[in-house]
């Protein structure tokens, strides 16, 4: 256990580092710039162009069936790492039922491509 | 001898170390939760969650329950976030900050949050006060394959069909536009 958790610990003082080293420099950069802003510098910047509208707009329906179809897939993946680590043990039984689990749900993005879901129109 | 005395030291060590991070990122984790119900803005307490569930998922870590915390990063802090993102993005819900959410609802809400920590609070406690969970050594992943690749096979086939289910009925509701 205790070995274990050391692992992690490398993992936690990686992240820790990250977080720090993002925060030194940006508050490094804070401290050193000059501050003079103008309503032409706050402006947001979309390509160029003066913006239209709020930063903040609907988007489109269309985009939630690629949600649904990725959460999903995640589901799925989740099943998949477990048996990638005794992929070997397992042998052709172990392939066999992965195959029919993955075809199982082909058969709903099978139904979203045929329903049209997947076109962008 | 002295090898065993070590070693119980050691372990003993290892409890305080485990302890202080529980601790740490339970505070964090009550902090994240206070403020995404807090919180003005939806997309700040949809943010607020994802630290919620990653703390959650590191909380797994620490228990030594490796698969665990994947599955809550990967569809918790992955897939379920993201459909409430896409649920603020697609509904025409103000993204800034709403200053219509406070008065009579914070308190209807307080008192409902309460009622349900007592609830669970008390069936937790009640359930498992005396029962003693010890864990000497990491769980790995290839034991739950284990599980599910020999008892669970029949489930685990099941839970295809399941998702298959859920993906169709889910695109026939948002197809009706």
């Amino acid at each position: 256990m205790s070995e274990f958790l050391r692992t992690y610990l490398t993992v936690g003082i990686f992240g820790a580092l990250g977080v720090v080293l993002v925060g030194a420099f940006l508050g490094l950069g804070r401290l050193l710039r000059p501050s003079r802003p103008t309503p032409a510098k706050t402006e947001n910047y979309e390509s160029g162009v003066d913006p239209i509208g709020d930063g903040w707009s609907q988007a489109n329906i269309r985009y939630y069936v690629f949600a649904l179809l990725f959460v999903m897939f995640d589901v799925e993946a989740v099943f998949i790492f477990p048996w990638a680590t005794r992929l070997e043990a397992y042998g052709m039984f172990g392939l066999v039922e992965m195959a029919i689990f993955i075809f199982i749900l082909l058969l709903g993005l099978l139904y979203a491509w045929r329903k049209g879901m997947l076109r962008w129109v | 001898m002295t090898g065993a005395l070590a070693a119980a030291a050691a372990d003993g060590d290892l409890l305080v170390a485990q302890n202080v991070f529980f601790v740490a990122i339970a505070a964090v984790m009550v902090f994240s939760a206070f403020r995404c119900v807090t919180t003005r803005n939806v997309v700040h307490a949809a943010l607020w969650l994802v630290l919620v569930l990653a703390g959650a998922a590191a909380q797994f870590i620490l228990l030594g329950s490796e698969f665990v915390a994947v599955t809550q990063v990967l569809v918790y802090v992955g897939a379920i976030v993201v459909l409430f993102l896409f649920g603020i993005m697609l509904t025409r819900a103000s993204m800034g900050d709403d200053e219509t959410a406070s008065g009579e609802k914070r308190v209807m809400a307080a008192v409902v949050a309460v009622l349900l920590g007592l609830v669970t609070g008390g069936a937790l406690i009640e359930s498992f006060s005396d029962t003693r969970l010890v864990i000497n050594e990491p769980q790995p992943t290839s034991l739950v394959s284990d599980a599910i690749f020999s008892q669970y096979i029949i489930a685990f086939e099941a839970v295809s069909v399941l998702l298959l289910a859920a993906l169709i009925g889910a695109i026939v509701v948002a197809r009706k536009d």
